[in-house]
């Protein structure tokens, strides 16, 4: 590595274009939404300003974020996707598991399989799991047929997870498969080999191997989860909004800025938190990467 | 040989696409041997260890192991133990940690789990780093390690896949050594796999020596060294030249044939020939001398010279006889010059007809 | 576990299990069914989720469907142009934080990698009320198009390059030195060197990382929702207002088409991948 005093020019040259995009499109954008966070609407003339702000004179937004309605949200937003993150890990590791050890040619086409979803579009994958799903949906179409239903199967928090699951699988079978395809067989073999049953090796031995890739996956799927918006709005329906729905209706229907702009902070607060404490177990993992 | 430990019948294992990888081996190892599967790599040794362990299962066939078929037996309930060529020591867990493991998964009380870890560290010079984490250990620890993890659990058989294969040389004959003394000290039939033939020479009682899945001799190592069974084991284990010769006429076990080496000559054999045999001899029963050598019945031939490489103990010697090439080993006895021979030189190559061999196959 | 092996099998065939098997099978089904559904009945005759007969109909109704189809040639310019753009920030990034020691050098990597982690709603509305702060939002509602399209290409540079540099540093970070020291050492310039031994190198990352944002581009649905203008809709807002509206078969023809187009890509793409990283 070089000291960039030496190379001052070739420096300067590469790194000003990503810092400029990043300062205009990304960190003075942030700063206002901090600074808006603390404002209320003007108040001009007696009437309520749609367009001005008093900057930086009122924790009032923070205060009503802590409110009931909204810690609501946020909790469910904690749970729904703590959930989702579970089912995703108890499908993902079998799987993943599963494309380890097949014959070598046949890895590529099953991990492609895994993850070809992830190329489709978002918002095409929740619509196609509502349109299966809804009461006039081809499933419950299928249980007409036997004389069952049709239930509603959508707008509850159920469907919610579902969603989350359908749409971030690929994200937890990446990562918990770049991971075991590196640990070494032979320590399972040694494992089984000093006596150990298949299920004692893999809570001794394969499992605690394959952490760092688990913590990985975990964070690659909660936190997208955490700020989910379309799958909650979709799947959920309005009894079933997360934090990112409170967010987004406070600017483009209640056209409340500062109150969204805080609920947005607090949102990436609870997600750096998450940030950290994976960072505090992959540092205590260390070892067991090497 | 006394009631065997392990029986090894018909086994054959082919995978998928058609590749044979053992074929139809039989071995028996007795109690207390020091048994080692030696061949080129992808002859089949590794996988026929691996199904002893049971690591992996045979197509067909059986593997008796103290008495009972365990072919099919998983690896967890086989009263063998592995080393592995990577060691696969537990980078999660501490030496000791590592060696008690086996014995904490199969129940064994923690009281008698720390006197036997204990033993064993102590029995590999280990004792002092039980704390440490293999990342923190050499090669040569970690190997250790991975011996007494296997040793500590006493078993009927020790398997060892290549364990020497990734220390550097001189490592490499101090673990030699000690690989000897703790077989005889535990007293454990010992199962090394290896492709080095000085390691399977210099430590095994008995040597399998395989080629393409198949055995191709099973025999001591002098036995092996002195009267290999075919060219391939001939050549494998030690140098050798191998002449190509015409069989001119068998009478009883005296053969006379021609080479174009060392012209005719007759040789005793216990082998019927056909019209052709190969005559096998060791670099270091050719002699060298500038005069004729005298002597009843020795086979002599004049040769060129092509090239000397000196290795301090001894010379090799290549020279050119009848258009055919014999490698030649000479003893330097003298501090003066080495062997003395010298690129070019014109010298009488000669052996007695009863250190060579006769081979058919 | 003393069940016996079977012949031929070996312990650690977790492949061959089958109730691995039989998860893998039910996991395919979970991910396929609705998108195989979803492309099946839009050949239906109607919107119910009742076969009612084959019809091409709903293709012709997209096609000729002038918001879908200017939606659907927004996101796709939106998506090539601003991948262009990220790639070479994102080499760019990716090779001053390989290459240099600088002050604040960690701090810094934690900011460049800030998109990838916030929440994209956050960064949406942050982006949203720049635009509309700085009057961007109002100067391009009248340009011509693609340039009306800016401000949203531009958010999409901001979330993407961070992504293109993650790929691209992974793999500089495999990069023998020895290689540029040879090349200066056969006379080569700085920047002969860097166009001819240090590009090339990079080359499957920034196909990759190229792939990644362009995928990530016509994938975006919050961050565009915010950013854009009524005469800037991409596909997948214009989908979601549909979608808001009910079912229709029109919006299953359209991600048909779409669902096509991306996955050829992505395979075309990876196929042209696969030879290069075996080559190094």
């Amino acid at each position: 590595m070089d000291d960039w005093k030496d190379f001052k020019r070739v420096f300067l040259t590469l790194a000003t274009p990503g810092s400029l995009w990043m300062l205009l499109f990304f960190a003075i954008p942030m700063a206002f939404l901090f600074v808006l966070s603390f404002s209320s609407k003007a108040v001009i003339d007696g009437e309520i300003s749609t367009t001005a702000y008093d900057y930086m004179n009122t924790f009032q937004n923070y205060v009503e974020s802590a409110g009931h309605n909204y810690l609501v949200l946020l909790w469910r937003a904690i749970w729904t996707s703590a959930i989702a993150t579970a089912l995703c890990l108890a499908l993902a590791y079998p799987l993943a598991m599963a494309v380890c050890f097949a014959a070598p040619r046949w890895r590529p086409l099953l991990l492609l399989l895994l993850i070809l979803p992830f190329w489709i579009n978002l918002l095409i994958r929740t619509y196609a799991m509502y349109s299966i799903f809804r009461t006039t949906g081809v499933v419950n179409q299928a249980f007409g047929l036997v004389g069952l239903g049709p239930y509603e199967m959508l707008n509850n928090t159920y469907a919610v997870i579902m969603g989350l699951v359908y749409v971030y699988l690929p994200f937890m079978v990446l990562p918990l498969y770049s991971t075991i395809e590196k640990l070494d067989r032979s320590f399972l073999e040694a494992s089984l080999d000093l006596g150990a049953t298949q299920a004692k090796t893999f809570w001794l031995v394969t499992w605690p191997l394959t952490l760092p890739g688990v913590i990985t996956g975990i964070i690659l799927v909660y936190i997208p989860c955490l700020g989910t918006f379309l799958t909650s709005d979709i799947l959920g329906g309005p009894n079933n909004w997360n934090i990112g729905n409170a967010i987004q209706n406070q600017f483009l229907e209640s056209n409340n800025w500062p109150l969204g702009a805080a609920l947005s902070f607090i949102l990436m607060y609870v997600t750096f938190i998450a940030l950290m404490v994976r960072a505090f177990l992959a540092k205590r993992s260390t070892g067991v990467d090497a | 040989m006394s009631e065997p430990i392990i029986s090894i019948r018909n086994v054959s294992k082919r995978f998928a696409g058609g590749v044979t990888a053992v074929d139809n081996v039989s071995i028996d190892i007795a109690q207390n041997e020091f048994f080692a599967l030696l061949g080129p790599s992808g002859c089949g040794k590794t996988t026929l260890l691996r199904m002893i362990s049971g690591l992996e299962t045979p197509t067909e066939g059986q593997i008796i192991i103290g008495g009972q078929d365990m072919a099919f037996t998983p690896p967890n309930l086989r009263p063998t133990n592995m080393v592995f060529q990577s060691y696969a020591v537990f980078p999660h867990m501490t030496v000791e940690q590592n060696v008690g493991y086996g014995l904490k998964v199969t129940g064994v009380p923690a009281a008698e789990i720390k006197t036997r870890v204990a033993e064993a560290l102590e029995m590999v010079k280990l004792a002092h780093l039980a704390a440490r984490k293999p990342d923190q250990m050499s090669g040569g620890q970690r190997q250790r390690v991975a011996l007494a993890r296997a040793l500590v659990k006493r078993p009927k058989v020790l398997l060892l896949d290549e364990p020497l294969s990734a220390l550097d040389a001189k490592l490499r004959d101090d673990m030699r050594m000690e690989l000897t003394r703790l077989q005889q000290t535990v007293g454990i039939t010992f199962i090394i796999v290896t492709h080095d033939q000085d390691e399977a020479l210099s430590m095994a009682s008995r040597i399998a020596v395989m080629d393409k899945g198949a055995v191709a001799q099973i025999a001591t190592p002098s036995e092996l060294y002195e009267h290999p069974r075919n060219k391939f084991v001939a050549d494998f284990i030690g140098k050798v030249n191998l002449l190509d010769a015409s069989v001119l006429s068998q009478k009883g076990k005296t053969v006379t044939c021609e080479t174009k080496a060392a012209g005719k000559f007759a040789i005793e054999t216990d082998k019927t020939c056909g019209s052709t045999a190969t005559i096998a001899i060791r670099p270091e029963k050719l002699k060298l001398s500038a005069s004729e050598p005298k002597g009843a019945g020795l086979v002599k031939t004049k040769a060129t010279v092509r090239d000397v490489a000196y290795y301090g103990d001894t010379s090799h010697v290549v020279a050119d006889a009848g258009g055919s090439d014999l490698e030649i080993n000479v003893q330097n006895d003298s501090r003066t010059g080495g062997s003395g021979v010298e690129r070019g030189q014109k010298l009488w190559v000669s052996f007695n007809p009863e250190d060579a061999l006769v081979l058919t196959e | 576990m003393s069940a016996q092996l079977k012949p031929g099998q070996g312990p650690l065939d977790y492949a061959r299990r089958p109730w691995i098997i039989a998860l893998f099978a039910l996991v395919l089904l979970f991910l396929y069914a609705p998108i195989a559904s979803l492309i099946v009945f839009s050949f239906n005759v109607d919107k119910s989720g009742v076969w009612h007969g084959f019809t091409f109909m709903n293709y012709v109704k997209a096609w000729n469907n002038e918001q879908i189809f200017y939606a659907l040639s927004n996101s796709i310019t939106i998506a090539l142009i601003s991948t262009v753009f990220s790639t070479i920030l994102g080499g760019m990034t990716a090779l001053t934080l390989w290459r240099f020691r600088f002050p604040f050098k960690t701090a810094y990597e934690g900011f460049v990698a800030l998109p990838i982690v916030v929440p994209e709603i956050c960064m949406g509305i942050a982006l949203s009320m720049f635009f509309n702060y700085s009057g961007l939002m109002a100067a391009v509602r009248d340009w011509v198009w693609p340039f009306n399209l800016i401000n949203i290409i531009f958010a999409h540079i901001a979330f993407s390059f961070p992504f293109v540099a993650v790929v691209v540093r992974s793999r500089l970070v495999g990069f023998n030195r020895q290689l540029e020291e040879a090349s200066k050492d056969l006379g080569a310039t700085e920047f002969q060197t860097f166009i001819n031994v240090l590009i090339p190198f990079m080359m499957p990352a920034l196909v990759a990382g190229g792939l990644l944002a362009f995928t990530l581009s016509l994938d975006d649905f919050v961050i565009t929702l915010f950013s854009s203008g009524p005469g800037s809709v991409t596909f997948p807002v214009k989908i979601y207002g549909m979608v808001k509206r009910g079912v229709d078969m029109q919006i299953n023809a359209a991600s048909t088409v779409l669902i096509l187009v991306t996955l050829s890509a992505t395979l075309i793409a990876m196929k042209l991948q696969a030879p290069a990283k075996s080559g190094h």
